[in-house]
């Protein structure tokens, strides 16, 4: 009881303090789906605050900016899941109150303490998840197709195939064709990936990133995107219903996105607020459905507030069989990351 | 004080602010740069020191080198075919447009300009894409039974950078041309010279500090450009510009996205010798 009352004092401080006049100002490094207003303006109207929000894409790139940056530029950090330990030995993680974050309403494989959890003491939280996998026009490519890659490089779709412009996930997707577990990619079997990932570029017609590679499924540019998934498609499934995304025999990747309280912040108490936000059923019904990519929210209880439309969009009721099948990113060290980049960077310049 | 001592204090003054920016946003930062390109990465962790083996990974890894082919021969076929495009519109504004309507026609050519850069990159997928508005007029017109691919090649990035640099190329020739006097023309042709011998022989080579000048920007612009060959090549290969982001943003490998930015203002420090002896930059 004597904790709940701390708790709402310090919010209500929080609120008080924060008026527009003294243009309280929070700074959040994120991915690009915590840009949409829908998100953002319930916590900057309860909190009478500003939320300065600077996208990047990649885990070096964000590390790069902080490593630049002076302590107290930043107050919230979005990050890859699988690159939290990387964050927090680089020093760029607060601790956060475990206490506080609702993980005990996430779906089970959602909490990810092995990822969030460093030495004992928490320092992200996770707030999103989907898959890497296979996105499609159905309309135009047979569905059954999609349900195994081997397909995907047998000719019939030559020319039709965008890829996914991340090495992480699709080195993964082609790992799993092979029958390697993602865990399992070393610098060793790094090269049995090297035939199947040629293969599937000469039979692909682009290789884009988020944006591009939305256009040109939406375009009929291409008909499948390996690497999509509902971050891909969902968002354009009002206009389209034709877009579908599956998880081929061989399975996918499970991406998840967590946030956490940069170290040095000046406003730590603000920051953890922010996180608190994103990860309650509200905050995580918005960043599910946000404008820039839909993902499944690592809140359970988020189900309560999306609409059952939203819901069928995102898979809700499949998510037992989906994350069955799923596997993690891989997690290279840095000499298997630069072989993987440099693999990827040749696969490009093909 | 000497009048002379005076002024040339004053122009020092003047010159100063210019000359500290420079060398604060320029020197300083491209110097940094440079001792950057000779260190290394040890695991994640940039190791300082004299290390040339960023530079040789540059000349003998295949996917780099391909990177700088691929830069150079998308950069002097935009330049070409903007040059040869440009001049004859400029020529046009210049010598038949009447001078009362010269200002509108450059407005016309120019009007792209106005759009930005990267909202116009996107837009031409719409245009040379499988649907898009080229493939459906051929289709339309019975030319073509298939769609033919031109969206994600490098021609589209080369139909992309063309769009650009012609508008820019047009008004660095067409400053030139209106400078030159009718006189050269007239008497070129009262001493016997055809049109074509006129032109060849008298307006191309007094033109000519224009057109290198145009070409010269073009080239710069072109070979450093990231936006242009990222959204519209698709990734079917890769450029030095788009090297050099792949190991900022995603391997976080700043000696050798250093190196390489060495190896590009190499390129175009090359390309301004060889083109200094007709380049007029107070022409642009």
């Amino acid at each position: 009881m004597e904790m709940t009352m701390t708790r709402t004092l310090s919010a209500l401080a929080l609120i008080l303090t924060a008026t527009p006049g003294l243009a309280q100002e929070l700074n959040a490094l994120v991915w690009c789906d915590h840009t949409d207003p829908a998100l953002i303006r319930p916590f900057e109207e309860k909190f009478g605050v500003k939320v300065n929000l600077k996208e990047y894409e990649g885990t070096a790139a964000g590390l790069a900016i902080l490593d630049q940056s002076q302590p107290g530029d930043w107050d919230v950090l979005v990050i890859d899941a699988v690159d939290v330990k990387r964050a927090v030995e680089a020093g760029h993680l607060a601790e956060l109150p475990a206490d506080q974050l609702p993980t005990a309403d996430f779906f089970p494989e959602l909490v990810m303490a092995e990822n969030n959890t460093v030495g004992g003491k928490t320092y992200a939280v996770t707030e999103k998840f989907g898959y890497n996998t296979v996105s499609y026009d159905k309309s135009k490519v047979d569905p059954a197709d999609m349900e195994d890659m081997a397909t995907l490089t047998s000719g019939k779709y030559d020319g039709r195939i965008g890829i996914y412009d991340y090495y992480l996930p699709v080195l993964g997707l082609v790992a799993l064709s092979q029958g390697i577990k993602t865990a399992d990619i070393t610098a060793e079997n790094l090269g049995a990936l090297r035939e199947p990932l040629m293969a599937l570029r000469k039979a692909s017609k682009q290789v884009s990133e988020v944006v591009a590679a939305q256009t040109a499924l939406a375009t009929g540019e291409v008909d499948i995107v390996v690497g999509g998934g509902e971050w891909l498609t969902a968002v354009l499934a009002t206009e389209n219903p034709n877009l579908d995304w599956t998880i081929p025999k061989q399975g996918a990747l499970r991406w998840a996105q967590s946030i956490g309280v940069v170290a040095g912040s000046t406003q730590p108490d603000l920051a953890l607020e922010f996180v608190k936000y994103i990860v309650s059923p509200e905050g995580q019904a918005a960043l599910a459905t946000s404008s820039c990519y839909w993902g499944m929210p690592a809140n359970a209880k988020a189900g309560e507030v999306l609409s059952p439309e939203a819901k069928a969009v995102l898979r809700w009721d499949q998510q037992p069989d989906f994350l069955a099948r799923a596997q993690l990113y891989p997690i290279p060290d840095a000499a298997l990351d630069t072989a993987m980049q440099d693999l990827w960077t040749e696969m490009l310049n093909q | 004080m000497s009048l002379a001592a005076r002024d040339r204090r004053l122009a020092w003054g003047l010159m100063a602010p210019a000359l500290l920016w420079t060398a604060a946003f320029f020197v300083l930062p491209f110097l940094g740069m440079i001792a950057l390109s000779f260190a290394h990465m040890e695991g994640r962790q940039v190791v300082q020191g004299f290390d040339t083996g960023n530079y040789a990974r540059i000349f003998t890894d295949w996917t780099m080198l391909k990177a700088l082919i691929n830069s150079l021969e998308i950069t002097a076929v935009v330049t070409v075919i903007s040059v040869v495009l440009a001049y004859p519109l400029a020529a046009i504004i210049a010598f038949r447009v009447p001078a009362r309507w010269q200002r509108l026609a450059l407005l016309m050519a120019v009007l792209p300009f106005w759009t930005s850069y990267v909202v116009r990159s996107y837009s031409w997928p719409l245009v040379l894409g499988q649907n898009g508005v080229v493939n459906q007029t051929l289709l339309g017109l019975g030319l073509i039974a298939e769609p033919v691919q031109i969206a994600s090649t490098r021609a589209a990035t080369v139909v992309g950078f063309v769009h650009f640099f012609v508008m820019l190329l047009t008004l660095t020739i067409y400053a030139n041309l209106i400078q030159l006097s009718p006189n050269y023309a007239r008497a070129a042709q009262d001493l016997g010279a055809s049109r074509w011998q006129t032109f060849v022989h008298v307006i191309l080579p007094l033109t000519l500090p224009g057109v290198v000048t145009g070409a010269f920007l073009t080239f710069v612009l072109c070979i450093g450009d990231y936006i242009t060959p990222q959204i519209l090549g698709g990734n079917t290969e890769l450029t030095l510009p788009q090297l050099i982001m792949l190991q900022l943003g995603r391997s976080g490998n700043f000696p050798l996205a250093s190196a390489l930015s060495v190896v590009l203002m190499a390129v175009v420090t090359l390309a301004y010798f060889a083109s200094s002896r007709w380049l007029r930059l107070d022409r642009v």
